[in-house]
């Protein structure tokens, strides 16, 4: 099939539409094994990646499922089924669509794997439960094509991972399966292709005309940046101008904390009240289809969103996209304006709002990045073994299985090309017997071997394991809803963490309205609507993301600059002023000031390593500190600075940066500290350590059942520090919250050059830092102590003693 | 100076930092909620197959606090193993262990709701026990007379930036916490334990050193102000 059918040609000459050279090359190379499409938003990719199927389909021969096409989100699944509906009804053709998520009834389900349609359309957590079931072959029997929209997005995540080793077993079921790809713009298309591609076979490369450049610039207000904060609220007089004067915006924050934020402040000031509305991950699937119909429908003029709005769907008339806060990634800030003008050969136009006067700076060299198409992103590691766990125990949920055979189906995966079979024998001996080293259940293992084929002991285990498919780890959340008899209208979700300091009468934001905390009710967060009172504001703990690599370096080029004509003037003065008083950070010293200010000894280390790395960096610096009695106090950490402060001068600051030091710090600091639980805790769940779900699967809400899996890390760290799990942990933490990857960049990047300034106060890049929000006490005996003081005050207060 | 004493009915008691209750008049240690087996358990109910260390942990503990009080009597609240089958299936090392410690002491095992039954380990096997001015059983009854002792509920409570193991404590119950490595907790707030507790009531809190604090408490605002 190498070229479209009469009835398609027709079909688009009869709306005096042409094919995109993009979309015929799609065509001619139809029977290409792996092909990967990178287009602009509004480039008609979906179309490009459906034309060969609806092309081999044409003629009504096929028998059962032709096409699987996977996207990141259930909404685009379903979108993307109304969308290709219009082309098969109009042009009659024979061909069944259906969309599979989680939010697919069981009965509909069940029909699917028994009676599969052409096509259909799911997400790859769908796919992972389908392989589970011991009838996976026969439903997909037959199947030619597996299309992979945004593929740059799952890619970013396991859920990537998880989907490339499901996509090895339907190769191995189905060797003729040709895969296709489709994503935005992205960094390195050949390591995104290899990515793909069943491996060691070739992936070509198709690039679709990426239109014109996006017409982005900062956006001027009359009030300038604060010196530090997230919020972006001064420009709201700015922004609601710029929302009157185009048909519809998006404005996109962050965090889900600084919509909120900026929704509740937006709507004070709307004085026209013009229709904006709110959109992100935390709030009830009934609010966000609300906002997504009216967008539709064209009756909203802004959205103020987050990452949720980043992907797919056509939201119609966008004309302007404001980003709040620095893109902190130019590759994401790319993505995101190309929502704005999902017309194809339109620029996109977005308007930038840096949150504080650093952010200037940075929304500069972001600017320039994208000028320049100088898109930033780390190359990917190798797949991560907590995903393959969960594959091994998946794979014998669907009936027994050789290790041989699972092994090379495994290693036809790019990202899991250089496993091992040592490592995944230890995979597989962790999903069979937990893995321990010094102890060993020889009775109750899950998987067992008989006659060379891994099967599970108690079959009943199949359907525990298909309950936890899944790689996506959010912290416990508790739902809130509106208080009412018959249970109330669901609001969203906050972090349970947060639910536990709420009292009975306290207000926060949800989706933008206040609320009063009334109580708990069977694991749901009860409130009433409370207009006018001071909020509190939820915390949402996920990852933050931390400023680029390239995006920091280009911040750091523009302080060699000798001035700053382009930068607003209070910016380019105030970085003069830093020059003058101090020094500016460089990319081959590592600036460190040290100063006096309100009693406290201070030292700033101007890294550039990104959020998560300073902070990891704070929490080191500060126990090698505690260690040699220069009474820390605290830190706190931007994406580029740490700031400590303590009893103590540090009068030689240079030797607390020594690399081997720091690196045997670091061997030790993982033993006991919280984001590493953390990670540990993510890992720990996918890999199927921890059940998230259960039979019968309600929280009991007397008694707690289940315990924190700190106890589990404790235990493992005392008895089998080498297991399996805690070796995945590590290697986590070299990257996402932890991050010790770029600390180590840094320190290869600086060597012993510690450029060390004795100032007599507070320095003026330093100084934003005492404003910044999230300073961390060091738990030094000094906290003990302070711990102690307040529990005795607590008891005094309460008449006790 | 890391105990925290009180007295309960006429008897001077001390909260150990470890969670375990301890009677210096009897030489009797207290300890509840332990839990052995319980990874065993699961794995046996094809659930996780979780790090099986736990009975070796826990018994570790339950050995620092004998020897470091020169226990001669030890009462264990209930719930000591995770099921009967549990109990069964110990492993020989951590049974001997067990044995071991019991060796020369005046032991008594409280029945609790995961292990109604016997043990296989000698001593004395009791639904309840009084003993001078105090009861002890496994879970605590509404209207129990001054001087209970009890645990079951494996209280805990969030206070400064963590969550605590805490015994709780009124004019007239003490409940214990969870001494076993894998319990989870409840919530001192959660109405099954509030409803329990009469003012003046406080927490100890477990850890390095057992720290009182009264109930209820403003333990959210206390929680806040260390992550500001």
């Amino acid at each position: 099939m190498h070229v479209l059918p009469k009835v398609f040609t027709q079909w688009f000459a009869e709306r005096g539409w042409s094919v995109h050279p993009h979309q015929a090359e799609m065509v001619q190379r139809a029977t290409e094994p792996s092909l990967l499409l990178i287009a602009p938003t509004g480039g008609g990719k979906t179309l490009a990646g459906f034309l060969p199927t609806l092309a081999e389909l044409a003629d009504g021969t096929h028998k059962g499922l032709h096409t699987l096409y996977i996207s990141p989100l259930k909404a685009l699944a379903a979108d993307i089924g109304r969308n290709l509906r219009t082309p098969v009804d109009e042009m009659a053709l024979p061909i069944r669509i259906e969309d599979r998520t989680g939010d697919t009834s069981y009965t509909k389900k069940r029909r699917q794997r028994a009676d599969p349609p052409h096509i259909l359309l799911t997400t790859p957590e769908s796919l992972a439960l389908m392989l589970s079931y011991d009838d996976a072959h026969r439903t997909f029997a037959g199947l030619q094509r597996v299309v992979v929209d945004e593929i740059h997005a799952l890619a970013e995540s396991k859920r990537g991972d998880q989907l490339m080793l499901c996509l090895s077993r339907l190769q191995a079921m189905c060797p003729d399966l040709r895969r296709v790809g489709l994503s935005a713009t992205v960094e390195d298309p050949p390591a995104l292709a290899h990515y793909l591609a069943r491996h060691p076979d070739p992936c070509p490369v198709l690039h679709a005309d990426p239109g014109p450049d996006p017409d982005i610039a900062m956006l001027e207000t009359a009030e300038l940046p604060p010196w530090s904060g997230g919020g972006g609220r001064y420009a709201i007089p700015a922004v609601l101008d710029q929302v009157k004067a185009h048909k519809t915006t998006l404005i996109f924050h962050n965090t889900r904390a600084q919509a909120e934020i900026f929704f509740h402040a937006l709507w004070l000031a709307n004085d026209d009240a013009l229709p904006i509305g709110i959109h992100h991950g935390s709030l009830a699937r009934e609010q966000r289809d609300k906002v997504e119909a009216a967008m539709v429908a064209g009756q909203l003029r802004a959205v103020v969103c987050t990452g949720s709005l980043d992907l797919g769907i056509d939201w119609g008339d966008v004309d302007l996209v404001i980003q709040v806060g620095a893109p902190k990634n130019v590759k994401r800030l790319i993505q995101r304006i190309g929502r704005a003008n999902h017309r194809y050969n339109a620029p996109s136009k977005a308007l930038l709002v840096p949150a504080n006067r650093f952010e200037v700076v940075e929304c500069h060299a972001a600017l320039a990045a994208a000028r320049d198409h100088d898109l930033d992103g780390d190359p990917r590691g190798p797949g991560p073994r907590d995903v393959l766990c969960q594959h091994i125990l998946i794979r014998a949920a669907a009936g027994p299985f050789a290790a041989e055979d699972l092994y090379a189906e495994v290693q036809s995966c790019g990202a899991y090309a250089a496993l091992t079979k040592q490592e995944f024998d230890d995979c597989l001996e962790f999903a069979a017997t937990g893995g321990y080293a010094l102890r060993a259940y020889d009775q109750w293992q899950r998987l067992v071997e008989k006659d060379g084929l891994w099967q599970l002991r108690d079959p009943r285990a199949g359907n525990r394991i298909r309950m936890n498919i899944g790689t996506i780890v959010d912290a416990d959340l508790m739902k809130v809803r509106l208080k009412h008899a018959r249970g109330g209208m669901p609001l969203g979700e906050v972090e349970e963490a947060f639910a536990a300091t709420l009292t009975k009468g306290e207000t926060f934001l949800i989706g933008g309205q206040v609320v009063r905390y009334e109580g708990l009710r069977e694991m749901t967060v009860e409130v009433t609507r409370t207009p006018g009172a001071t909020p509190r504001i939820a915390v949402f703990s996920g990852t933050k993301f931390a400023t680029s690599t390239q995006l920091s370096d280009r911040i750091l080029q523009l302080f060699k600059l000798s001035s700053w004509p382009d930068l607003p003037g209070h910016t380019a003065d105030w970085l003069a002023l830093q020059r003058d008083m101090s020094r500016l950070p460089g990319d081959e010293k590592l600036l460190v000031e040290t100063f006096p200010h309100d009693g406290r000894w201070h030292m700033c280390a101007y890294g550039f390593a990104g959020k998560n790395a300073q902070q990891t960096l704070g929490l080191l610096l500060t126990q090698q500190m505690e260690a040699d009695g220069l009474q820390p106090l605290g830190f706190v950490a931007t994406d580029y600075a740490t700031l400590i402060w303590g009893l103590r001068e540090v009068t030689k600051p240079g030797w607390l940066f020594d690399a081997t030091d720091m690196r045997e710090g670091f061997e030790s600091w993982l033993n006991g500290n919280y984001v590493m639980k953390r990670t540990f805790r993510n890992s720990a769940q996918i890999a199927g350590l921890i059940e998230r779900n259960i039979p019968n699967g309600k929280r009991k809400s007397g008694r707690q059942a289940t315990f924190s899996s700190d106890i589990l890390y404790d235990t493992l760290n005392k008895y089998d520090p080498n297991h399996l799990l805690m070796q995945i942990t590590r290697e986590e933490a070299m990257k996402g919250l932890v991050d010790f990857g770029r600390i180590e960049h840094m320190l290869a990047r600086v060597g012993d050059r510690i450029d060390h300034v004795k100032l007599d106060r507070v320095s003026p890049l330093a100084a934003p830092l005492f404003l910044e929000v999230g300073k961390v006490p060091i738990k030094g005996e000094a906290r003990e102590h302070l711990l102690a003081q307040a529990a005795e005050s607590a008891m005094a207060a309460a008449g006790l003693s | 100076m890391n105990d925290y004493r009180f007295s309960l009915n006429g008897a001077d008691l001390v909260a150990l930092p470890s969670g375990a209750l301890w009677w210096p008049d009897q030489a009797l240690a207290v300890v509840s909620d332990l839990h052995l087996g319980k990874s065993e358990r699961m794995a046996r109910r094809g659930g996780a197959m979780l790090p099986p260390y736990e009975v070796r942990e826990t018994l570790e503990r339950l050995e620092a606090v004998l020897d470091t009080s020169c226990a001669r009597k030890v009462v264990c609240l209930g719930d000591t193993f995770d099921d009967l089958d549990a109990m069964d299936n110990l492993r020989e090392d951590e049974a001997l262990w067990l044995t071991r410690l019991m060796a020369g002491r005046e032991w008594v095992w409280i029945e609790g709701n995961h292990d109604p039954g016997p043990t296989a380990f000698g001593g004395a096997h009791l639904a309840e026990m009084a003993m001078g001015p105090l009861t002890f059983r496994h879970i605590a009854a509404p209207d129990a007379g001054p001087g209970e002792v009890s645990g079951h509920y494996h209280p805990k409570m969030r206070f400064g930036a963590g969550s605590h193991r805490a015994f709780l404590l009124d004019e007239r119950r003490v409940i214990l916490p969870a001494f076993g490595t894998f319990t989870g907790g409840l919530r001192h707030s959660d109405a099954a334990l509030a409803g329990l507790m009469q003012p003046p009531a406080r927490a100890i809190l477990t850890g390095k050193r057992a720290l009182a604090v009264p109930l209820p408490c403003g333990d959210q605002a206390d929680s806040r102000a260390s992550t500001a």
